[in-house]
């Protein structure tokens, strides 16, 4: 598994206090990202996909967040990094962007002084030079004419240009790893399709790795290496995007696939809803995360079901239904491959 | 869906919505309009769901306003059941605000947060003066009931439940009117994934019991197609494309639909790679100060002169379908078929 890993993360946890009592946000996720994949993180929102990263880039100040586990990055243990160090590394060899170009940018600055002040803080060179550079962002990325655009205030923006400006600025000191957290998910279809086809690109320019959070199965299917399933705070899948999509094994998976209104497909009567809600993270259930929600639960999953390689293919899940149980439950449908559409 | 008689519950004709962009300053005068809706003519029948889509700034949450009486309209006039209702008087339009209810977006701020739940479903009846408060209590029940709650949850608060749930609390506010027409402006984009399928079959389930008609605005093409009898697709304010939903999807006329639905990405590895897809470039122009000719002219593949001149009519290509386009698809569609070309 660490053939080439860039990162690590192993046995992460991450808790809050509050007054209700605590919070486990994440439950022990490890997992490793290798140089130039791209690995999609699938979650609804409380499944601990964003927080996960956001420990990963020590972004959490919260003083009530409890971190437990190891993030190894080329090497070294990120949650160990004193905050100087780890500074060095944020931005110029882990970048992120955020879900939502609107608040990600400060309205008072110009957008080029914006990208400029990311340069420079990691690199000695002069303001005139940042400011080439910036140029020459916006220029990649795709903003007509950047000479121009690039003393513009991001009001001045539209959301996709916007996610582009936020792109340009995590890109400008040519990171290893792009964490991208629901990058396209406030914006429109259309411009979704070209920010995506950005990243792709960039990623194949710079050599970047790509870790892309999203709830969205189609932009997994699309970009996607690998992906992660999370659920109640703890990965319940994991394996390649042709695994996860025609073999998928946890149940919530399943469900997901089967919610899903697909343009693919004929379509079906009804969707198959999950029913129920996602566990409230202060009371998580002391088996598996999914059961009270879960068509297939059994005796067994009132204990809580380790992540394993049943299929001994490097495909982990969470449950303990047999592979060959799955086949014959997983509704018919769900794990075909290319279903040709009507 | 369930069978659609075909007569008209609610027609909208030449409507028009601008909005003035007047700076606050005295003595200066409206400089420019912003053209939200432009020009819209649709029927909307008895029994269907018609699915309204398009990108941010189409125009489709406006047109859902102005159905429901929240805009007063620039020109045009919408009637319902015959009867013409834009431009009434506040008192006038009362009784058929009963007939036509609205499910919002947010159902985090569409819910007032200091209103127990029984208030909140129960006050559309008050504010209509819907029977005494014994009745109101029955009523709300029945609705809590129908849209999947308990009725133990009439003296909760908002925060107390999850998104989905604040869904259907919203609906069961939609329904105490029990009106004709729910206008479902983004119903389901603010919920997971898991819980859209819930509230969509919930939707979908109340359609058939109370023989509802929807309009139904989404930006996600996939839930519209599965709610949707028939889809209108909006551009800067206009209807590009109105058509069976099936066949909107089978062979999309407009070149702007085209695109549209080569933009979803679809959640299947091998599909995706295998599909051609039509990267719009640019963003939508500014309905300030729309194209000239066809609103999409500037983006699309297919322009000509002609696109930059004459605004294309909305025209009639078979079988129930409207398109408005100098150069529509299924001219093309024919020749690809007869060349053996297949298209996704």
């Amino acid at each position: 598994m660490t053939k080439e890993a860039l990162l690590e993360v192993r046995d992460l946890s991450v808790s809050f206090r509050t007054e209700d009592g605590l919070v486990r946000a994440v439950g022990g996720v490890s997992f490793c990202i290798r140089k130039g994949e791209v690995l999609g993180v699938l979650g609804e929102s409380g499944s601990g996909k964003s927080v996960t990263m956001m420990s990963v880039l020590r972004l959490i100040r919260d003083p009530n967040a409890i971190f437990a586990g190891e993030v190894l990055y080329k090497g070294r243990d990120l949650m160990r990094l004193p905050e100087q160090r780890m500074r060095e590394v944020r931005g110029a060899e882990i970048a992120m962007i955020f879900q939502d170009p609107m608040t990600s940018l400060t309205p008072v600055y110009r957008v080029g002084w914006q990208i400029a002040e990311q340069i420079r803080a990691h690199q000695s060179i002069s303001p005139n030079e940042a400011r080439r550079s910036a140029i020459e962002l916006l220029g990649a990325v795709g903003i007509p004419n950047p000479t121009a655009r690039v003393d513009d205030y991001p009001h001045q923006f539209s959301g996709g240009m916007r996610q582009r400006v936020l792109i340009a600025m995590a890109l400008s000191c040519n990171p290893d790893l792009l964490i991208a957290d629901e990058p396209t998910t406030a914006l429109d279809v259309t411009i979704q399709a070209q920010i995506l086809e950005l990243i792709m690109r960039l990623k194949d320019d710079f050599g970047s790795a790509v870790v892309m959070i999203t709830h969205d199965m189609g932009v997994l299917a699309e970009i996607a290496d690998r992906m992660v399933v999370m659920y109640g705070g703890r990965i319940v899948e994991e394996g390649t995007r042709e695994e996860v999509f025609y073999d998928p094994q946890h149940p919530y998976t399943w469900g997901l696939l089967g919610s899903i209104a697909r343009l693919d497909r004929p379509k079906p009567q009804r969707l198959t809803a999950i029913q129920g809600a996602p566990p409230s993270l202060l009371h998580l259930p002391p088996g598996c995360a999914f059961a009270p929600r879960c068509p297939q639960r059994f005796s067994r999953c009132e204990a809580r079901p380790p992540l394993h390689d049943k299929l001994g293919t490097g495909h982990l899940d969470a449950c303990f239904l047999e592979p060959e149980a799955k086949r014959t439950r997983r509704a018919v449908g769900i794990a075909d491959p290319g279903l040709a559409p009507s | 869906m369930s069978g659609v008689d075909g007569d008209a519950l609610l027609s909208l004709e030449r409507v028009r919505k601008y909005f003035s962009t007047s700076s606050r300053r005295l003595l200066r005068r409206p400089t420019s309009h912003v053209q939200a809706v432009d020009d819209v003519s649709l029927d909307v029948r008895r029994g269907e769901t018609l699915g309204l889509v398009g990108e941010s700034g189409c125009g489709k949450s406006t047109l859902a306003a102005c159905i429901v009486g929240l805009h007063e309209l620039t020109s045009g006039r919408i009637l319902f059941e015959g009867t013409q209702i834009s431009g009434l008087s506040r008192r006038r339009l009362r009784p058929f605000r009963r007939q036509v209810q609205m499910i919002f977006q947010d159902p985090y701020a569409s819910l007032n947060p200091r209103k127990r739940v029984g208030t909140l479903v129960g006050d559309p009846l008050r504010i209509h003066g819907v029977g005494n408060e014994r009745e109101i209590r029955a009523r709300v029940h029945d609705l809590l009931s129908l849209v999947g709650l308990s009725p133990e949850h009439f003296n909760r608060f908002p925060h107390e439940f999850s998104g989905g749930q604040r869904q259907r609390i919203g609906v069961a506010r939609a329904l105490a009117l029990s009106p004709k027409l729910v206008v479902a402006d983004e119903p389901v984009s603010a919920l997971d994934v898991s819980i859209q399928a819930q509230v969509i079959n919930l939707l979908d389930d109340l359609q058939d019991e109370l023989e509802l008609t929807y309009v139904f605005i989404a930006h996600d093409l996939g839930v519209v197609r599965h709610v949707s009898d028939r889809i209108a697709v909006m551009y800067l304010g206009r209807i590009v494309e109105l058509a069976p939903a099936e066949a909107l999807y089978a062979g999309p006329v407009h070149p702007y639909t085209e695109a549209l639905l080569s933009a979803v990405p679809i959640p299947d590895p091998e599909l995706s790679a295998r599909r051609e897809r039509i990267v719009l470039q640019g963003d939508v122009p500014s309905p300030i100060d729309p194209p000239s000719g066809c609103r999409f002219h500037p983006r699309c593949r297919y322009a000509t002169e002609i696109c930059t001149r004459e605004t294309p009519a909305l025209l009639e290509h078979g079988s129930g379908r409207l398109a408005a386009c100098h150069h529509p698809l299924d001219r093309g569609v024919v020749a690809a078929r007869a060349s053996g070309g297949a298209r996704l």
